[in-house]
């Protein structure tokens, strides 16, 4: 029950992108199109479900054994870029198709802040491993849900008659307000 | 050393309003001006040492390599900054959080390194990093000053408005900061729209 709470608290009412605000460059980056929307979600759940494990190990195993939690940004970040260099790689190798729907918003992921973010939550949180791995899942399915709404609603804004100096960035941060709002009905879900 | 290298940063090459870079942090912590003002400037200290090293090294960086040493730059002035400001301004610490890690991943600071330290000499390199942090802080501190006039009816903890003032809660909310940057935007459009035309003497 409780790992249902906190998966239901990841998705919705601590929303990554809507509440917490993080991983918000894709967020209004990639967010033109519904089909480049669905790419940069399944790649950064994959990136950050690996990167959750990975730092969360490092963490227990090396940094707090040996009392180096001071380097937690530098050797967090060094992790997340290597990683997302090796998942290049091999999707390059392994998989051309992948590659090629997914391959330019790899490198885009080293630098969303919801990687190193959730990363850093879990060990925040004093998360043990399952309850980890539950909230990475949440979290990257809450970043997917409000990426993908959000694309669908620029699509239909493209189509619209905004007033001259709203159109572009400033009408998709009031959309994304007016999101975030709709989100803050879910407070006190949990 | 140019002066334009220093203004662009301000006004015409905005990081938040006009790049629209390193937005998770100008959203997250302005909820108050005076947490914008000190997000700002841990940023601009972060992006004065990165600059001033990534000037310095770079024809030592292979170009391959280059993001990766960047960012390992980066992280080490990010440590700093956050273990001095736990020292010595630990309630703000405490505010700002998760955010000063993430000055690392901050697009501001990466894309400073890559595009401008990278190619120019340590004298250029840091009056830019002087003139995109102020203009990183400035944008920071009005898009705080706004929330909280709104929000909170004060300015830097100062009431302004008296008991009789019902500020609308929503604007220190999570919906408040994207609405509130949005409009903030519609603005800095006309006023530069406005300069552009005057320039071109219409």
């Amino acid at each position: 029950m409780e790992l249902f709470l906190i998966f239901v608290g990841a998705v919705f009412v601590n929303n990554l992108v809507l509440a917490r605000f993080l991983g918000i460059c894709p967020f209004f980056g990639v967010s033109k199109k519904v089909d480049t929307a669905i790419g940069m979600s399944l790649a950064v759940t994959f990136v950050m479900a690996v990167a959750g494990i990975i730092t969360w190990i490092v963490q227990y195993a090396v940094l707090d054994k040996f009392g180096l939690q001071f380097l937690q940004t530098i050797v967090f970040i060094l992790v997340i870029a290597s990683l997302v260099q090796f998942v290049e790689m091999v999707i390059e190798k392994t998989s051309p198709d992948l590659y090629q729907s997914l391959g330019i918003f790899l490198p885009l992921i080293t630098t969303n802040c919801a990687i190193l973010g959730a990363a850093i939550i879990n060990i925040q949180s004093g998360f043990g491993f399952v309850e980890m791995l539950v909230f990475t899942m949440g979290s990257a399915l809450g970043f997917g849900l409000a990426l993908v709404l959000f694309a669908g609603i620029r699509e239909r804004i493209d189509l619209s008659d905004i007033p001259y100096y709203f159109r572009g960035m400033p009408i998709a941060f009031i959309t994304a307000g007016i999101l975030a709002l709709a989100f803050m009905g879910f407070s006190g879900l949990v | 050393m140019k002066l334009k290298t220093f203004t662009s940063g301000i006004f015409e090459n905005n990081p938040v309003m006009k790049q629209v870079l390193g937005l998770c942090p100008a959203l997250a912590v302005t909820t108050s001006a005076i947490n914008g003002i000190a997000m700002g400037l841990a940023t601009t200290a972060v992006l004065i040492g990165s600059n001033t090293v990534v000037s310095l090294v770079n024809n030592l960086i292979p170009t391959k390599v280059r993001i990766p040493s960047y960012i390992v730059i980066i992280a080490s002035f990010v440590t700093v900054v956050d273990l001095v400001m736990n020292a010595y301004v630990h309630d703000l610490h405490k505010v700002l959080g998760l955010f000063i890690p993430l000055i690392v991943v901050n697009c501001v600071v990466l894309g400073r390194a890559e595009s401008f330290a990278s190619k120019n000499g340590l004298l250029e390199s840091l009056t830019d990093a002087f003139g995109t942090g102020f203009g990183f802080t400035l944008a920071l501190f009005v898009l705080g000053a706004v929330r909280e006039v709104l929000g909170n009816g004060s300015v830097m903890g100062f009431d302004l408005f008296g008991s009789g003032f019902k500020p609308s809660i929503v604007m220190i909310l999570p919906p408040g900061a994207f609405i509130a940057l949005g409009f903030l935007m519609v603005g800095y459009k006309y006023l530069d729209e406005r300069k552009r035309v005057k320039r071109g003497g219409v």
